[in-house]
């Protein structure tokens, strides 16, 4: 068991994390920081947080053997943590349920949001709703395009979609917008960052409301099988399903935590959203990580099949873990996730989300060098109804 | 050595207030760069700050954002942008100017390397967005260790506290930035300004310029009775975006003579 207590008090995680913002947002940040470190270890806002866990987002997720899929890559057995089972179907509103509960103890009546896929905006204009606050989320005109299901499921739940046209067009512009509007609306409005990322204390807050997925499955998987697995795997966007499944294992030298990210059409096609495997530290969005960048110091556009992968940045405490060597990092591509992707639906009769599938793809691939007595968790982050526009296109199908 | 305290002295001692105008590099293209900074010079400006385009400027607004995507598209990088200033120098070694940005060129370059290049391109002061005094300590020695100012800013919503470490670590002059928001946002509230900057100049006693919200010559006025420098930024960029190709100088100038004379009433 090793000691491991980050970020520190100004957020950092050795070299990265931080506090990099305009001078306009820093009593902001201080106030989330405050409020956050009073009631994190309030028994009444965990029991309120449990709460809603259970009876909203209907954890805990269950585990489940995937038998023939482990059958078919051949090796190792392969468990799924089912969080495409919770309420909106992902991870994400364990993360915003949390900041939800945050943003009513401070007082805020509005909430704001960027948003890629559109998964963390659903998320949050589901809280928004659930908790009768007003809800703006930002999302990228290209997504806003792409994505135009989800567009509609937030409307339904009652919030305002501002597409964003600046920059790509994408995630990364979504967040920049977002950043304008909490500047300028910094007293009556509290940010849901949808990943663990961004300035101190995002990293830390979110990694704390997604670590009810590996604290569950810390306990599961001794009831299920008797020990801890010998591999937990994730796939990497802004990461945190994976930060939310690695951090309880960190002290489990034993258990290899694996992070996946999304190679796109290859790393050497320069075509990819693999910060941590092809980039180099920077600044951007208020904190330092790896980024993919060039030479001048300009962010670069990333290609992911996955929306929700499709960032150029990853959350510091990977960054972090990466060096230590804590945990691996690698990549799969488009063409290996669209397989995984069509392998569950067909050996498991689960649609998982193609961000899910880049880390059904890896398990895969190393199961098949393990032997069957060998044991592989794998984060199922999200279900794969709101793909199946894109997995259709890509065969050439008009829905 | 930076030029910036010389500048704010010399306009103390004649009773003026210092105007500060904002373009950035590259903006409408990287050959009017150089022009466009005489001329905001010949129009009345005391100092300059140029702009380091950047992929995701946060803290801007829409006009900036625009002017920082059309330097990009052709190609505007940190080391460009320095040889602009090198090649301004040649006509004008008295001018300070300010390179306004944020972190992540600079770390790209390598912040020694950066500080290095900036002094000999004949910069005067660095203002980087995106550190906070938080995150300054090796910024503002590696400027420090080349004679350039740090400047930093302070908003609104700055507690007193932190009034004290920016303080501790600026040079040149505090940027305030007068209203919660981003660049080129709604106007000023010239009351709140005149309240608040006392609260700063009992921890400092370096001059207090104040920028974000400035689009006319008679807020520029009002705001030069109570701080000692007036920035405007957004409101000068949309005069190059809306000016003839052939005339963009020309017209920057004349609105710069035009906030001059305000201000100098």
């Amino acid at each position: 068991m090793r000691m491991y207590d980050l970020p520190d008090a100004r957020g950092h995680f050795g070299p990265y994390g931080g506090v990099f913002v305009a001078e306009t947002l820093m009593a902001a940040l201080d106030e989330l920081k405050d409020a956050y470190l009073r009631l994190k270890d309030d028994p009444a806002f965990q029991a309120e947080f449990a709460h809603e866990l259970k009876h909203y987002v209907g954890r805990p997720s269950p585990i489940y053997h995937a038998r023939r899929y482990s059958e078919h890559c051949g090796g190792a057995q392969i468990y799924l943590k089912r969080e495409d089972l919770n309420h909106t179907g992902a991870h994400k509103i364990n993360n915003t349920v949390g900041q939800a509960l945050l943003a009513r103890h401070m007082g805020k009546r509005r909430v704001i949001a960027e948003t890629g896929a559109g998964q963390h905006g659903v998320a949050t204009a589901t809280i928004a709703a659930r908790y009768g606050m007003e809800c703006v989320v930002y999302m990228g005109a290209e997504d806003v395009k792409r994505q135009a299901p989800n567009v509609f499921r937030m409307k339904l739940l009652g919030a305002t979609v501002v597409p964003v046209e600046s920059g790509s067009k994408t995630l990364k512009d979504a967040l920049n917008e977002a950043m304008r509007d909490w500047v300028t609306n910094v007293e009556s409005t509290f940010y849901v960052l949808g990943t663990a990322a961004g300035p101190h204390p995002y990293p830390m807050l979110v990694r704390d409301f997604q670590c009810v997925i590996g604290n569950e499955v810390r306990a599961q998987m001794p009831e299920m099988i008797g020990r801890q697995p010998d591999a937990v795997i994730a796939c990497v966007g802004g990461g945190s399903n994976a930060i939310g499944l690695f951090h309880p294992y960190i002290p489990h030298d034993e258990v290899r935590l694996i992070g996946v990210e999304a190679a796109g059409h290859g790393i050497a096609s320069g075509k990819h959203a693999a910060p941590l495997a092809a980039g180099t530290p920077g600044v951007l969005h208020g904190f330092r990580s790896y980024l993919m960048q060039d030479a001048d110091g300009q962010v670069i556009e990333t290609h992911s099949v996955s929306a929700g992968l499709d960032y150029p940045g990853v959350g510091p405490e990977h960054s972090y873990l990466k060096d230590s060597g804590r945990a691996e990092y690698v990549s799969v591509t488009d063409d290996e996730a669209m397989a995984a992707f069509h392998d569950l639906c067909r050996y498991e009769g689960i649609i998982p989300a193609l961000e899910s599938s880049h880390a059904v793809a890896y398990a895969g691939k190393l199961a098949a060098t393990l032997d069957k007595d060998k044991v592989l968790l794998v984060n199922l982050s999200g279900r794969g109804d709101k793909d199946i526009n894109t997995v259709a296109a890509l065969s050439g199908i008009t829905l | 050595m930076s030029r910036i305290p010389g500048v704010f002295a010399s306009l103390k001692s004649r009773g003026r207030k210092a105007l500060i105008p904002f373009i950035t590099a590259g903006d409408p293209n990287p050959g009017m760069t150089v022009a466009l900074m005489h001329a905001l010079v010949q129009g009345g400006a005391d100092l300059l700050e140029l702009g380091v385009p950047f992929s995701d400027p946060m803290a801007d607004g829409p006009t900036i954002q625009r002017s920082s995507e059309r330097a990009l598209a052709q190609g505007v990088s940190l080391r460009k942008v320095l040889d602009m200033v090198t090649a301004f120098r040649r006509d004008d070694a008295d001018t300070p100017v300010v390179l306004m940005g944020y972190a992540n060129p600079l770390e790209a370059m390598g912040m020694a390397r950066f500080a290095e290049a900036a002094a000999a391109a004949g910069v005067d002061g660095v203002l980087t967005v995106d550190y906070p005094p938080e995150e300054a300590d090796d910024y503002v020695a590696a400027l420090r260790a080349r004679g350039l100012d740090a400047i930093f800013l302070l908003s609104p919503t700055t507690a007193e506290t932190r009034v004290d470490a920016v303080a501790r670590l600026a040079s040149g002059f505090i940027y305030y930035v007068s209203l919660k928001g981003v660049t080129g946002a709604a106007t000023l509230d010239i009351d709140a300004v005149a309240a608040r900057l006392p609260v700063i100049r009992a921890h400092t006693g370096l001059p207090v310029g104040v920028g974000f919200g400035i689009r006319d010559a008679d807020t520029a006025r009002r705001v030069a009775q109570v701080a000692d420098a007036v920035v405007i930024g957004s409101r000068i960029v949309r005069e190059i975006e809306a000016a003839p190709r052939d005339a963009v100088a020309e017209r920057v100038r004349a609105f710069v003579a035009g906030v001059r004379v305000a201000m100098d009433r």
